[in-house]
């Protein structure tokens, strides 16, 4: 399953960014992730305001010496890794 | 190096209005004259953080039953923890969940014991599961984290599908079916809780399947009764690296059961800071890293994965802390688990309970 561009992410309930010995850590239940360059850049931006068309276009100029559908399928990846785990909603 | 992603597990208190007969507890409970006050928490909850902790598990006996838990919430997330409230949701009405959710409450864990009320009562010897329905309605108009907890056994292992139910019918995004561990009253029940070979196979495909079929709805945890392993499970991922458990009186353990191993020594943090007692302290340095290991595990592979299994199970199963896991199949006393499996093969219905009676967990002074 692949995520709909239009959809806007943001963080699931019980998941809230944080910061950890001046990382920035992703919190949710049982479970935290270190956040660093583009991991942070993205959920950053999965504030339910953003769409994930947005997110990859803002990333695409971000990292543009990087081959662009590459970043695109990195992000989607991503996306869909966290939701998996439910740290993210994808609301339309 | 020391690793610094650790949790803080919290027992704010010992008392506890229900009595289930797997409670982790000790069976010396903490009086409630003996519990740290409001303010010593406070310090604790920052002196973790300082330390490194990120995930802060507030659990008991029930928090509940601490009037402050709302200002611990609040002080723990000042402090910059990530806070869960591990609760049989006893007791609590909307107006107080409210208040813990306003304090910053990130995440809370109810804990089931079973699907239908008149089993699942008789395991916590109290009127408690249909108060727990109640709460999951009022969590579906909030805004938190929720888990569900059902801790499997024996007499509950067939009411796998109304668990699951349960859950997906609920706000919660996380599922956990935690088959009992054998320590502390668990061990003492043991007869009637560990279940059958096929049982245990069958959960485990159930799982499999849960976790494939609600993919992105719903994350499914699981884990299984260590008896029926082949290695032992990766105890507190690792004695004193992962985790810090305090005691309502403030010692410090590096698990819940560590209190069984004898001549272990567990310092307070009201007479030294958190990280002296991480760094430092007898019973944390004691099982740490590889040098107390014994054959078979020392020239083993899997150390350094699984740790040499669980140094409380080492104990009261060998007899000894330092001690191969007995569950490890390649411990020369693997047969002592062989055998307690072999009474449980022999018990003709699947979920026959071979004494009537429960030996039910007391509250404390
Ligand atoms: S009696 Fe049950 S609800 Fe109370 S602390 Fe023990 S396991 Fe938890
Ligand atoms: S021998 Fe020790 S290290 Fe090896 S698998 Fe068994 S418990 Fe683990």
């Amino acid at each position: 399953m692949t995520p709909d561009p239009s959809s806007r992410p943001h963080l699931a309930p019980g998941c809230r960014l944080g910061e950890n010995q001046g990382n920035r850590v992703l919190l949710m239940p049982e479970r935290a992730l270190r956040l660093s360059g583009p991991s942070l850049e993205i959920v950053n931006r999965c504030d339910g305001k953003h769409t994930i068309a947005e997110i990859v276009a803002d990333l695409q100029k971000l990292y543009s010496k990087a081959e662009p559908k590459k970043v695109e399928q990195d992000i989607l990846g991503y996306l869909q890794l966290l939701h998996d785990q439910r740290a993210l909603d994808f609301a339309s | 190096m020391i690793p610094c992603d650790l949790a803080l597990i919290a027992e704010l208190t010992h008392r506890c209005p229900l009595h289930c007969v797997y409670c982790s507890n000790p069976q010396e409970l903490a009086a409630r004259t003996n519990e740290l006050p409001t303010d010593a928490w406070s310090r604790v909850f920052r002196e973790a953080a300082e330390l490194g902790v990120m995930q802060l598990d507030l659990t008991g006996g029930e928090p509940l039953a601490r009037p402050d838990l709302s200002a611990l919430v609040q002080s723990a997330r000042d402090a910059g923890l990530y806070v869960s409230l591990i609760t049989s949701g006893l007791p609590l009405d909307e107006k107080r969940l409210d208040e813990l959710l306003a304090a910053g409450l990130d995440h809370l864990q109810l804990s089931f014991q079973g699907a239908r009320e008149q089993s699942a009562n008789e395991i916590c010897g109290t009127k408690a599961h249909a108060q727990k329905l109640r709460v999951l309605d009022w969590l579906k108009s909030r805004r938190v984290g929720v888990t569900l907890n059902f801790v499997l056994h024996r007499g509950n292992l067939d009411q796998l599908d109304e668990m699951l139910s349960i859950a997906e019918s609920s706000s919660a995004s996380r599922v956990e079916f935690a088959h009992v561990q054998y320590y502390g009253w668990a061990l003492r029940n043991r007869g009637n809780l560990l279940p059958t070979r096929e049982q245990l196979m069958h959960s485990l495909d159930f799982f499999k399947n849960a976790q494939d079929r609600l993919l992105g709805k719903l994350r499914i945890e699981y884990v299984v009764p260590d008896y029926y392993a082949k290695f032992p499970k990766a105890c507190m991922g690792g004695w004193a690296r992962k985790a810090m458990l305090l005691t309502p009186s403030g010692e410090a353990l590096p698990c819940h059961a560590a209190a069984v191993i004898p001549r272990l020594r567990f310092e307070n943090v009201m007479e030294k800071s958190l990280r002296e007692i991480w760094e430092s302290s007898d019973a944390f340095q004691k099982f740490r890293g590889e040098d107390w290991m014994q054959e078979p595990c020392k020239s083993c592979d899997r150390r350094t994965q699984d740790f040499g299994g669980c140094r409380c199970q080492a104990f009261l199963l060998a007899g000894d802390a330092s001690a191969t896991d007995p569950v490890c199949s390649l411990s020369p006393l693997r047969s002592k688990v062989d055998a307690v499996l072999a009474e449980v093969a022999a018990i003709p219905a699947a979920n026959a309970v071979v004494e009537p009676s429960w030996l039910y967990r007391p509250n404390p002074a």
